[in-house]
Formats: structure tokens, sequence, C-alpha cells
């Protein structure tokens, strides 16, 4: 926005207004506020004079305690900030920055810990289980094959499962003998 | 009973689930944060595009070779680092202990890195982000002094994170935020080689694809940013002047040779999982090349955010300028614009020169900004971190760029300690132990002693180790190993090998490379090496808030006993090679000397299998 009159105007209601509140008389007015100097660069001089005792002007340690507790509502009338409304001689406090009671690092560095400790064990406990399964078959297997030497029959000297391999096949040349016979 | 050789090896040994799977691994390994960090850094400071004539001829005659060599070699006798160079030839055992040894001392200070990684990481979810704005002094007028001299981002490196000390022999307390980092971080490594590559073959999928999703998103942010453009150019604009300067080809050559991770026994412990009648002269070539590739991509999306925070800077110089211009001379706003800028000065300077003179306006240039050139931590923890700030929705570019770096370093950290752990499981005293356990034993016993590095001097110790442990030693252990191969084992016993597991003959580039180019090069390079590194005193560059010259760093000397330290770091690797050696003779000679002397057989590849 230009700076014109208007905002002139409300400029000098501002400091005005900052002199009310901090001295809390209501006897500043806008007319007590005096503008001079101003540049196209807008830059002024401001004085404020007291009405109470005549042509005296408001010491300006007041004015700057008064600006200091009222920056806030200055800043915002105009849409400006610390940096783009200076008061020279005026330093501005800054505000602390917001702290969460907890650090907000510990929350996520938790989360990640807790992502890792589950697959840990998860892992950890898949091995143990994998490796209680291998100790457990080779000992099972054992077993059957004690079993299986026992119950091996024997018939002439030679174990049924040789024998079983030999007979029961088909003799191809009787098979095609058969073949000869005429079916009754 | 003899096996047809067409049968696959039944000897229990763990293998990958496919191919593919062992090529990510291995090109994971060997893209890692150098990458990132260090080859931008060295494009930019060496004559941008003309630093890529000496890596690429460093890269075939020095790198490929290499490769190739240790993966055959891995493959071939399907061993550890230790057992493989036993293998190889009894009096290079001592060749595989020096690449084991490398591979601890790496391991130790790289998973600090990912220490600070993983912690700017999780700071990376506040808003603001705690690197933008500069915390208030005790009585609240204004900043913290430290920060306000040098900047937010310093300030959150050096004292929020590292809390650094002024000299290396202060080693100050332990920061109790990067222990808990660093049990993090470990706990991560542990999560991930539980059971050596039966779960980094999974995990790897993740982190060595992810990096490449979050390049191109950058890469495609970055172009998009102003002066991108500028930084880019910059960047790759060659000079071809700077190739008189030998250093370029010393750093070339270094660069290559440390990027790829070569001699430190975590490539022979992924190749030894393969089948044996693998490709692998394709393999290094492959793994190579994408190495190469990645580093070209990666200074693209680095470089124009660079260039985008150059053009920042330079613009902010130039507006404060404007701003005390127009305050002294009280113009209208916007009546001085970066545009008519120079235009103004010029007329100023000669109508009021002292009021211009009395105003002390510092000189904007923008080649000044894009000089400011770092590698190494310092481009990722400081300048980086700054350009994020820059941009809208910086948390999200914040934990994408972090998540990046960390998944870049935990893939290289999955090599490191498969070079340690498939060692020590061939070795008989291992043998019984579950695989759960030992690899358990290897990152509890590592955190501990990495938690020297979370002292408040543990970033000088890390560079430290990073320049003497990490750099010389492997030098060395790469000539013995090339050596080796080539004079001691024979090259025609080795092409045999390869023949038969690739199924032709290694052609003229390979046995030329092998028997006489590499292991010259890599003389030269340690050569060259040396006599840099004693050339001056070994110096660092210490944060000290109370020197004259803060924020720039002091520069100091080591003291002796440091001094002493970093020749220990560098010779323990190397001390192993002549140790084996020696060790092996006095056996053979107490052999010989006993009457009842069985010749010993001399390996080879094929009789490691039968």
């Amino acid at each position: 926005y230009a700076w014109d009159a208007n905002e002139e105007y409300l400029f000098k209601a501002m400091v005005a207004f900052a002199m009310r509140r901090y001295s809390s008389k209501s006897t500043t007015q806008i007319s007590n506020v005096l503008l001079c100097n101003i540049t196209d660069r807008v830059s002024f001089w401001f004085v404020v004079t007291d009405s109470s005792k005549n042509v005296t002007t408001v010491p300006g340690s007041e004015i700057e305690a008064a600006i200091r507790m009222n920056r806030n509502r200055i800043n915002s009338a105009f849409l400006l900030n610390d940096k783009t409304l200076q008061f020279l001689q005026i330093t501005s406090t800054l505000s602390p920055p917001v702290e969460p009671s907890t650090p907000v690092w510990l929350i996520v560095f938790g989360v990640v810990l807790c992502l890792i400790m589950a697959g840990i064990v998860f892992l950890v406990v898949g091995g143990i289980r994998k490796h209680k399964k291998k100790n457990k078959e080779p000992t099972e297997r054992e077993n059957l094959e004690e079993k299986g030497e026992v119950n091996v029959t024997v018939e002439n000297g030679i174990p049924c499962e040789v024998l079983d391999l030999k007979a029961g096949h088909i003799n191809g040349v009787f098979a095609a003998d058969d073949e000869r016979f005429t079916p009754l | 009973l003899t096996m047809p050789p067409e049968v696959p090896e039944e000897d229990g040994r763990p293998k990958w689930d496919n191919k593919f799977q062992y090529i990510l691994s291995c090109v994971g390994f060997a893209v890692g944060l150098g990458n990132v960090w260090r080859f931008p850094y060295l494009c930019q400071i060496h004559g941008g595009g003309a630093f890529l004539i000496p890596y690429f001829i460093a890269l075939l005659f020095e790198g490929i070779p290499l490769l190739h060599l240790e993966l055959a070699l891995g493959q071939c006798v399907r061993k550890g680092s230790i057992g493989a160079w036993n293998t190889v030839s009894p009096y290079l055992g001592g060749v595989g202990a020096g690449t084991w040894m490398a591979s601890v001392l790496v391991s130790l200070y790289y998973n600090t890195v990912l220490t600070w990684v993983m912690w700017y990481f999780i700071n990376s979810f506040q808003e603001p982000l705690p690197w933008s704005v500069c915390p208030l002094n005790e009585n609240r007028t204004g900043l913290n002094e430290e920060c306000y001299e040098s900047t937010a981002v310093n300030y959150f490196w050096y004292r929020k994170t590292l809390n650094i000390t002024p000299d290396v022999t202060e080693s100050g307390t332990l920061q109790w935020w990067l222990i808990l980092c660093l049990a993090a971080c470990w706990a991560i490594v542990y999560l991930c080689t539980i059971r050596g590559i039966e779960t980094t073959g999974k995990a790897i999928y993740v982190t060595a694809l992810f990096p490449y999703v979050v390049l191109t998103i950058f890469l495609i942010h970055g172009l998009t940013l102003p002066g991108a453009t500028d930084g880019l150019t910059y960047l790759f604009t060659p000079n071809l002047n700077a190739l008189k300067n030998p250093r370029i080809w010393l750093d070339a050559a270094t660069q290559i040779f440390f990027s790829l991770s070569l001699a430190v026994g975590g490539l022979i412990a992924f190749s030894s999982y393969n089948p044996s009648k693998n490709d692998c002269e394709k393999d290094a070539v492959t793994v190579a090349i994408v190495n190469s590739l990645t580093s070209l991509y990666a200074s693209i999306p680095i470089f124009s955010v660079l260039g985008f925070k150059a053009m920042t800077g330079y613009w902010d110089c130039l507006d404060r300028n404007i701003l005390n211009i127009i305050n002294e001379f009280d113009l209208p706003e916007e009546s001085i614009m970066r545009q008519n800028y120079t235009a103004w000065i010029s007329f100023l300077n000669s109508s009021y020169p002292e009021k211009i003179a009395g105003l002390k306006l510092k000189s904007c240039d923008l080649q000044e900004f894009l000089d400011q050139s770092v590698s190494g931590t310092g481009l990722a923890f400081i300048i980086f971190t700054q350009a994020i700030t820059l941009m809208p929705g910086s948390q999200a570019w914040a934990i994408l760029f972090f998540t990046m770096l960390f998944c870049l370093g935990l893939s290289s950290m999955f090599g490191n300690i498969e070079g340690v752990f498939t060692p020590l499981l061939e070795l008989q005293v291992f043998k019984s132990t579950p695989k759960e356990l030992l690899s358990g034993i290897i990152c509890l016993v590592s955190f501990l002693i990495a938690l020297c590095f979370t002292l408040a001097s543990g970033s000088y110790w890390i560079d430290i180790f990073d320049s003497y442990a990490g750099s010389l030693p492997l030098l060395v252990i790469a000539f013995f190993e090339v050596f080796g191969v080539a004079y001691v084992y024979k090259i025609k016993r080795f092409s045999k090998d390869v023949k038969r597991m690739t199924g032709r003959k290694p052609n003229l580039y390979w046995q030329m490379t092998w028997k006489f180019i590499s292991p010259l090069l890599l003389l030269i390079v340690f050569v060259a090496f040396v006599t840099l590194q004693t050339n001056k005193p070994p110096s660092y560059a210490a944060w000290n808030p109370k020197y004259e010259g803060f924020p720039m760093k002091e520069e100091k000397v080591y003291p002796p006993w440091v001094v002493f330290i970093c020749v220990l770091l560098a010779a323990l690797p190397c001390v192993f090679i002549p140790l084996g050696a020696l060790f092996h003779l006095i056996k053979q000679i107490r052999r010989s000397s006993d009457l009842s002397f069985v010749p010993t057989q001399v390996f080879s590849c094929q009789g490691a299998n039968s």
C-alpha cells in the first residue's frame, strides 16, 4: 500500500493509543503527535507533546517504553513486523521459540527404535525356532531308520525288499506269448 | 568319487536368491556416501567436465581390473577374504588378514557417520527446522553469540550435534543423544545382517534402490529452482588447463579406488556366495559402470541445489546492500531493484563517493558464492541443509535427503560387515556358533568401541580414521592383491580359473592390466599419496569459538601422540602382510626340519572345490 496522509493519521492514532495504554491517562490526543521530516523512503521523526503542560514534549524514554509495550498492536495495524517497521533505538525483545515438553526428536527416535527392536526379536526368535526344528529332524530320522532295520524280514538270506524288486515284474517275452492264446 | 562339474555346489554355503540381488549388493556396497559428497566436489575443483577424463582413464586401468580380480577370486575359491588369500598362496594369508582388519576399522567409523545422518533425520520432523533458526541467548535480548557469528546451520552442526571441543586433545564428555543414535544405527545394522546374506539380500532391495528414487526427485525439483543452471554450468564447464596439474590425476585415481570399495574384502565375501559358473567379468564391468554413472547422476541434483543456494546468497547480499543504500539516501521503496543495482551503484558512486564508501557495502559476486566448495560432511550437514531451509516444504525435503544418505551408507555398511563376518564364520573357532550370535557379537563390540566417536572430539577422530585407516592401507593391500595374483599365483592359472567360470579366456586387456598396468598405477598412486601426506605436518581444522578469525576454522597441528595413532592406524592392516608371510615361512622351516616331511600341496582354484 502507498504511504499517504491517511496512513500518517493511523500512525498518529497508534502512537496516541500506545501512550494512553502505557500511562493510562486519557489525555493524549491524536493532535499531540507530530510528524516531521517525512521522506520518500517513508521515514520520519515524531514527537508527542503533552497538552497538560504547555508545549513540552514527553521524554523519549516514556515513548520508547510505551511503544515497546504495544509493539505488536502497532505492527499489526500496518500489517508489518519488527523488521519492516523499525523504530530506531528501540530494540525488540525476541520471542523465544516454542519448546514442546518432550523434544520432538525423542518421540521419533522412540518410534524408530521400537520398530527396529521388534524386527530383531522377530528374526532372532525365528532363528531359534528353525534351529530347534533342525535339531529335532535328524533325531526323528534316526529313530525311523532304527525301526526299519529291526523289521527287515529275511527269506532265503535275501531281504524281502530286494526280492520285491525282482519279483512282480512282467517278463516281456511271456506277455507277448500270452497273446497267441485265443481268449476263451 | 569325483563330482561331475555341471552339478551345482552342494557344500551348504548360503547363496543369493537371484543374480539381481548379488549385483544390487555389489552396487550398493560400491555406491556410498562418497559418490554424493566427494565426486561432485572433485569435479568442481578440478575444472568441471575436464575431471571426467582422468576419472574414466583411472576407471579403465585401475578400477575395473581390480574389481574383476576380487570378484573372480571370491567366486572361484568360495571363501571369505582370509580363507581366499590363504588358498591363493599360504604366503599371502597376511593379505586376507589385512583386508579383514581394514574392514573392521572402516566399519567402526563409517557407522558413526550414519549416526549423524540419523540424528538429522529424526530432527527433521520439527517445524521450523532446528538448523534454520538461531536460539536466543540467556537474557533473550539477542541471538546466541556463537550462532550469530557463524550461521544457524553451522551452530546446529558443531554445537547441537557434535558439541565439538576446540582441540582434538580435549575429549570432552560422551554426548548422550549421539549414543542413542549410535545404538539405533548398530541395531539397524544387526537387524539387516543378522543371518548374513539371507537378511541383507532382502534389505538391499530397499537400501540400494531407494537412493535412486530420491536422487530423481531431487533432480526434477532441483532443475526447477532458480540458479540451478548457473550451478550446473559451473560444475560441468570443462577447463582443460586443469589436466596439467598432477593433483587431478591423483585425485581421480584415489576417488575411483575408494569409490569402488576395493581391498576391504567385502566384494570377495559377496562373490563367494555365487555359483561357480557365473560370469564375473560382466558383473565387474556392470558394477563399475553403474557406480560411475551414479556419481555423475548424483552430481546433477547436488549442483542444482548448490547453484540455487549460491543464487539465494547472492540475492541476499544484493538485497542487504540495496536496503543500506535506500536507508542512507532516503529513496522510495523499490526504486533500486536487483536488475538496476549496478546502474544505481555506478551513478551514486560518481555523485556521492564518500557516502557510498562510508556504507562499507560488501561486493556481491555470484562466482564467489559458487566457489565456496565443500566436500564430505560439510556438504551434507551444512551446505545442503541450509539450501533445504530455503525451499518450501523443507521438512519433506530434509526427510527425503537424510533417508537417502542413510540408505546409501547402510548398503555400504552391509559390505563392510560381510567383509568382517564371512571370514570369521569360516574360522574353526566359530564353526558351531549360530550366525545370529556371531553377528550380534560383532555389532555389540563395534558399538562399544565406536562410543569413542561420540565424545565431544569424536569428529576429529573420524577424520583421522578416514584419512589414515581408510585410505593408505587399502592402496598397499590392493597392490599386494594384484601382485599376488599376477606373480605368485601366476596369471596363466588365474586365466584358466576365470575361463572355467565364465567360459572364455580373459582377453589381452585383462592380462595387460593385471600384470603390468594396475600394479604400476597403484605403486605410483601410493608414492604420490605418501609424498603429499608427509609434505607438511599433519594438521586439522578446529572449530574454536574463541579464535579471532571465527567463524573461520583454526588450523592446528596434531600433537605427537595423535600422529603416532595415525601411523598405527595406517600401519596396522599393512603389517599383517609381511607378518603372514613370515609366519608361514617359519612354519615351513619348522616342517622341513621335521623328519616326517610331507610336501605341502599347492592349491589351485579347482582343487579348493573338490
